[in-house]
């Protein structure tokens, strides 16, 4: 089992494909997000987003402002911009 | 060389030098066209993804945002009217344009002021030529736009939709968009849509939304919501200028094409009438030696 995810700005689609994890930070405080977590919608504040990719390697985005949704092990991520 | 010839060889050649304008901006355009086409699917998935999100919130929460609820009596609109910054492209400014006059009628008959908030400078010079007011203006970027333009237009209008109509003169309970959708590389669209209040989420859009989870929101429904729309009227805004942006070019491309048949036509003609100018200016000569040279000999054989 993977997630799926999507890391999307407004002008393009930065990152997408499967990840073991992805941890990000919303206004009540980091956020891990492992396969078969419950939908959820949250607002990020301005930080990293980490996604760990199948492989075990770790990608880094730093975003300004964005969010998070997941459904059904599907992640996506809107953000403004991305670093 | 006679006086008529060196006419029609005067205008064959401002001809074409105008053909060589119109074909290089033809050339342009259909190079562009293709780089907004490809602005525009890359901006999709953002706001697929954002629209799904609406869809998800408004639906799931019985939050009363303002920007969700109509207002009981609506006093004033906002028309936000996106056009080309420079001409050359057929009718492209003058529908969309046309499509927002319609729509202020339209909203007038309901009854509701209308403040009209202008991209691209053919409207701007449209409303100012007719001295109509105008709440805000933005030009310079029609055909390129950024997504820092589309914030910059969606925050003045989530302002005035802020503002209470009213008792301020800059309120608004209404925004209407007009722009052009880019349906193919011949059809372009001037169309009027509703971005505030939500209309029944986008059901015209061919977006597959499926079924929509039970969110859980983080932290409330409502601060989601809060952070939520502006980033949709944004992207709103941004992909209508986006569509636009595509449309101007792919109309810029068939009137520069059209003027440059249209040289070549006339160019066509005007070799006619040159050749047929300057065979007559031989024949006339040839003619002028003979009748010449026959008072020469008849002269010359009653001289003997």
């Amino acid at each position: 089992m993977t997630l799926n995810v999507e890391l999307v700005s407004p002008v393009q689609r930065v990152w997408s494909g499967e990840a073991q994890m992805v941890s990000a930070r919303t206004i009540d405080g980091d956020l891990g997000i492992l396969t078969g977590h419950a939908p959820l919608f949250g607002v990020l504040v301005d930080g990293q987003v980490k996604i760990k990719g199948v492989d075990g390697s770790v990608t880094e985005f730093s975003v300004r402002g964005g969010f998070l949704s997941v459904s059904k092990d599907r992640v996506s991520i809107l953000t403004e911009s991305v670093e | 060389m006679g006086a008529q010839l060196r006419v029609y060889r005067r205008r064959m050649r401002s001809v074409k030098a105008t053909k060589k304008i119109t074909k290089a901006m033809e050339l342009i355009s259909a190079s562009r066209i293709v780089k907004a086409q490809q602005r525009v699917a890359a901006s999709t998935p953002y706001s697929r993804e954002l629209t799904r999100a609406v869809s998800a919130v408004a639906t799931y929460s019985s939050t009363n945002h303002p920007l969700t609820t109509p207002h009981p009596n609506p006093h004033r609109a906002a028309v936000l009217i996106i056009s080309a910054d420079r001409g050359m492209a057929g009718a492209y400014s003058n529908n969309a344009v046309k499509e927002g006059e319609q729509l202020v009628a339209l909203l007038k008959e309901r009854g509701l002021e209308t403040s009209a908030y202008l991209v691209g400078r053919k409207a701007v010079n449209y409303y100012k030529f007719r001295r109509r007011p105008i709440a805000g203006s933005w030009t310079g970027f029609s055909d390129s736009p950024t997504y820092e333009n589309a914030k910059e237009v969606a925050d003045a209008l989530i302002t005035a939709f802020l503002a209470d109509a009213k008792s301020d003169e800059n309120g608004v309970d209404e925004i209407h968009i007009v722009f052009t959708e880019f349906q193919s590389m011949l059809t372009q669209n001037a169309m009027a849509k509703r971005m505030l209040p939500l209309e029944v989420i986008e059901s015209d859009a061919p977006v597959a939304i499926g079924l929509l989870p039970m969110y859980e929101f983080e932290p409330s429904a409502g601060t989601v919501l809060n952070a939520l729309l502006p980033r949709y009227i944004e992207a709103r805004v941004f992909n209508a200028m986006l569509q636009s942006a595509a449309s101007e070019h792919a109309a810029r491309r068939r009137a520069m094409k059209s003027a440059t048949d249209n040289a070549d036509d006339l160019i066509k003609s005007l070799t006619r009438l040159a050749n047929a100018a300057r065979q007559a200016e031989i024949t006339q000569e040839i003619s002028e030696i003979v009748g010449g040279a026959d008072a020469l000999a008849s002269a010359s054989a009653g001289s003997e």
